[in-house]
């Protein structure tokens, strides 16, 4: 069977598309946020002391760096689109989906810092992965900065493409170096993280959670884009008739 | 292919040498930014031998950032670039003579001052071998990443500061083993090599894409 797989790259079909599918994304969002939290709260064996509750911000805060990463990720695949396919939605998906991840990836920062505090005693420490999170951020921040400096759509669209994928192709580079600032003992300092030692009903909380963040994601991002198809294709014939521009 | 970057090169360094504040500018920026850190921090020898590495390779990557407009701005207003996006020779090459020029202008001269700056921190006399040595492989890469950066925000009204935000983030592979090299060799029986090898990956690494990629950002800023 032939799918037309470039029938939703024009925006004139896309932008309908992306209207039915905000609520059911946004429903989904809410429904498994409030299941999720419910399960971590009420759900979780009591096997901590009180004083070790504050590891319930895990719920937030795992989904949050996870979905922080991986905006980027889907924010550097729709830059290659759109540069390898020439297609001006991939730019329009690449530029809604970043502050987003933006979002996010300060939300991990910030709750972070407050486990940090409860546990550790301090705010911030130089922590590799928490230093990996903030060069994200300011990833983020250039992306974002670039594309709103640059007044021809096409031009900031192109650069700020180029951009991400310049950060994709570094930020292994970067995290790697952050993590082993001393090659000569590159192999001892591995970082353990497995889902093994995680009790199963933690787990799943944390899980539905980072499903919900994303459902989020797509939801938001969505709007945004079709905010931004609004707003370049505000000339267009199609925008003009279109019910809620009409009235 | 070689005639071009032959070229490209003789002529960004005959512009540079009758421009000659251009050069000295960055140079003097490094060295005013080195003299202001111990003013801030307090002058005991153990202090400055401990921050020395780390503010050499700050100030190493700031200098380069800040001369980073010039790469190709000049070029941008009175044509020139338009034409050297036309000839018929792989744009990569000559934006690759022009950052070799850009680095020989800016880096290579803080690479040279650099024992001076071993100096007025009290780094031990091998260590200042390494700075040399490390800033010798680290500040190409600075130049060739920072091409993109310039490229990218070329003509752009506060290009500047923005080339700042895109650029920094991508130099800290470059700073941490920069430095890590250098406070390495005080430290007995540590080993520096590693730390110069994986400075020489990330130089081969930005030749062979830098050039590339810096052409792409120019074709896409010029059109």
């Amino acid at each position: 069977m032939a799918i037309n797989w470039f029938k939703y790259a024009s925006p004139a079909t896309f932008y309908p598309l992306a209207g039915r599918m905000i609520p059911w994304f946004a429903w989904l969002a809410i429904i498994l946020t409030l299941f999720g939290l419910y399960w971590g709260f009420f759900e979780t064996p009591s096997i901590l002391t009180d004083q070790k509750q504050y590891y319930r911000i895990i719920f937030v805060h795992v989904p949050a760096a996870w979905m922080s990463m991986w905006l980027y990720v889907v924010l550097a695949g729709w830059a290659i689109i759109g540069l390898v396919f020439n297609t001006r939605l991939s730019y329009m998906m690449a530029a809604a989906v970043a502050p987003t991840g933006a979002m996010f990836t300060f939300l991990s920062l910030w709750t972070g810092a407050f486990w940090g505090k409860t546990s550790w005693g301090t705010w911030w420490d130089w922590d590799p992965r928490m230093t990996s999170e903030l060069i994200l951020l300011f990833l983020y921040v250039g992306y974002m900065a670039l594309h709103s400096a640059i007044d021809d759509t096409r031009r900031a669209d192109r650069a700020s493409a180029l951009l991400a994928v310049v950060g994709v192709v570094l930020v292994p580079v970067i995290f790697w170096s952050i993590n082993c600032p001393d090659p000569n003992q590159c192999a001892a300092l591995h970082q353990q993280s497995s889902f093994k030692g995680v009790e199963s009903n933690i787990l799943l909380a944390m899980l539905v959670l980072s499903i919900a963040f994303w459902m989020y994601s797509f939801a938001v991002a969505f709007m945004r884009v079709r905010n931004i198809i609004l707003e370049r294709e505000r000339n267009t014939q199609w925008v003009r008739e279109l019910p809620e521009v009409c009235e | 292919m070689f005639q071009t970057f032959k070229t490209v090169l003789a002529r960004d360094i005959l512009l540079a040498t009758r421009r000659r504040t251009d050069v000295l500018t960055a140079l003097f920026f490094f060295l005013i930014v080195i003299s202001l850190f111990p003013l801030g921090v307090g002058i005991e020898s153990e202090v400055l031998r401990r921050i020395g590495p780390g503010v050499v390779w700050v100030a190493a990557l700031l200098a380069s950032m800040l001369a980073l407009e010039r790469l190709f701005a000049s070029d941008f207003a009175d044509g020139t670039l338009e034409q050297m996006l036309l000839v018929p020779q792989p744009l990569g090459i000559v934006v690759f003579a022009k950052v070799t020029a850009h680095w020989l202008l800016t880096g290579l001269p803080l690479v040279l001052i650099a024992p001076l700056i071993g100096l007025q921190y009290h780094l031990p006399g091998a260590t200042q071998g390494v700075m040399m040595l490390a800033l010798l492989l680290g500040t190409p890469v600075l130049s060739l990443i920072g091409a993109i950066g310039a490229a990218l925000t070329l003509g752009l009204r506060g290009g500047g500061i923005l080339i700042s935000l895109l650029v920094l983030p991508l130099y800290i592979p470059v700073l941490i083993y920069g430095s890590g090299a250098v406070s390495a060799s005080m430290m007995d029986g540590a080993a520096v090599q590693a730390y110069l090898f994986i400075l020489g990956a990330f130089l081969l690494l930005a030749v062979v894409f830098s050039p590339w990629a810096t052409a792409a950002a120019l074709r896409i800023s010029v059109e």
